[in-house]
């Protein structure tokens, strides 16, 4: 049986991100999997000594697209706790709201592409279709469809009127409704069932061994979920993780829909019990101290450590984002799997290299 | 209390010796403990590393500090994902973890032509 070296990525049809791995396969079975990461690395964390602490909020937000307002959510919640800042209960529930559209839209955009990976381009546009109606939401509401720069140290700075809430709660209404009839479509598909269903298992025990973050965890049947930790308004809601049991491919697109769901009702939720208030409070003095702060992402936990001395400059900034803590996973996931699987395989923990790389 | 902003203090991080690294990591996951990840800040004459693990969403951290120039044990024998996090400090700090599963020479993210341990304050170059 002859060995085979195949380079996968940086750049294949199937892959929206540019993931490298070496491939080592026998009769296309792949044996062994490495990465080979630095094809979009930008060094993002060094600004950090040249850029204060307050212009760096600019600068994470730019770590992912995707995941915008919630790099500088997580990053605003370490330096205010550094500076020892209570934000404005209004404040946290608007994090909420935007947080959660980001989520959605994530979700989207992804299913979107796993439609694509199958060759069911209708079916691709057809999230994409539902997926604009949110990022108009959050272009009227943020100013940017992409970048929501919301936050700031202390609060956010921008508000949602009544008449705004009342439009995204009917958007959300229309979501809800388009991706329900989606998602038979796609989860009842013969294809899609026979090319996702026992692929790519990965345990209960493993996923929690190898540090996976997000779906690709809970997919595998740990109810862990940084919303959990209480930041922002989270506290105030009905909220329970959304797991599924079998750690496949499909467990993992299962996983992904129903979290879609739970972060429109999220939203619902945050709208009505959300109180009037001021949006941002002014903070004082300069960060001083080491934090670690953490918030649920997309894609999972991202983890921020930030070191500051006292001066408007921080020492020191570390992101882990979630596909950094997804590759160790996949590497488990590869070995075994028919080489047709394998970008499928890797869609299922929804890569974000742009962030991994940083 | 589960931790979404945890300010690093003597209370939830432990100081621990260059040799005990393993020691202390096979403590923590013996109890349960996942593995996060690592953090790492130059301090001049030493780079402070930091181990971040997890138990119900409440963190624990290692701290050790390497002096420049001695090698530290990889963890990467008791979590095993903990490899490509020790490459990045590997590149990005110069510290260099022995016993590495899987070890990119410091060029994890970077090629052979870019400064060496380019998140020192002061980096060596290559030669």
């Amino acid at each position: 049986m002859t060995r085979t070296v195949l380079p996968f990525g940086p750049q294949h049809p199937v892959l929206p991100e540019p993931l490298h791995l070496t491939l080592t396969i026998e009769d296309e079975i792949v044996k062994e999997a490495i990465p080979k990461l630095g094809y979009v690395h930008r060094g993002l964390e060094k600004l950090a000594e040249i850029r204060d602490h307050t212009q760096m909020i600019q600068i994470v937000e730019r770590v992912c697209g995707i995941c915008s307002t919630l790099h500088a959510m997580c990053y605003c919640q370490g330096i205010e706790a550094l500076m020892n800042v209570e934000v404005p209960s209004r404040a946290k529930y608007l994090r909420v709201v935007w947080a959660e559209m980001h989520r959605i839209h994530s979700h989207l955009l992804w299913l979107g592409l796993f439609a694509d990976a199958f060759g069911f381009e209708s079916l691709f546009m057809q999230f994409w279709r539902i997926r604009e109606r949110i990022m108009d939401l959050q272009e009227a509401t943020s100013g940017n469809r992409v970048i929501v720069s919301v936050n700031v140290v202390g609060g956010v700075k921008r508000d949602i009127n009544k008449e705004t809430e009342k439009w995204i709660l009917e958007t959300l209404d229309k979501v809800a409704r388009e991706v329900n009839q989606l998602k038979t479509t796609i989860l009842d598909d013969f294809t899609v069932k026979q090319r996702t269903v026992g692929i790519g298992i990965l345990s209960k025990e493993k996923a929690y061994e190898l540090g996976a973050a997000g779906p690709t965890l809970r997919a595998s049947g740990i109810a862990q979920d940084m919303r959990q930790t209480g930041y922002a308004a989270y506290p105030e809601l009905d909220f329970s993780p959304v797991i599924e049991t079998n750690g496949d491919s499909y467990a993992r697109t299962v996983c992904r829909f129903n979290e879609i769901f739970q972060a429109i009702d999220l939203i619902r939720q945050a709208f009505a019990k959300m109180p009037e208030g001021e949006l941002a409070v002014k903070p004082k003095g300069l960060p001083k101290g080491e934090v670690v702060s953490r918030v649920e992402q997309p894609r999972g936990e991202v983890l921020y450590y930030l070191k500051a001395d006292g001066t408007k400059f921080l020492d020191r900034l570390r992101i882990r984002t979630p596909t950094f803590a997804n590759i160790p996973p996949l590497l488990d996931m590869l070995p075994g799997c028919d080489l047709a699987d394998v970008p499928i395989l890797i869609l299922t923990i929804d890569p974000c290299i742009s962030c991994t790389e940083r | 209390m589960k931790d979404s902003a945890l300010v690093i203090t003597e209370e939830n991080t432990a100081e621990i010796p260059l040799d005990e690294v393993i020691t202390q990591s096979r403590i923590l996951k013996d109890e349960g403990f996942r593995f996060i990840t690592m953090s790492s800040a130059d301090l001049g004459e030493s780079v402070c590393v930091l181990y971040h693990m997890d138990k119900d969403l409440q963190v624990r951290n290692l701290r050790v500090t390497v002096p420049k120039g001695k090698k530290i044990a990889s963890i990467a024998s008791v979590y095993s994902c903990a490899f490509l996090v020790e490459n990045e400090i590997k590149e990005h700090f110069g510290v260099d973890f022995d016993g590495l599963p899987l070890d990119f020479q410091g060029m994890l993210y970077n090629d052979e032509e870019v400064q060496k341990t380019p998140f020192c304050k002061i980096g060596i170059k290559r030669v």
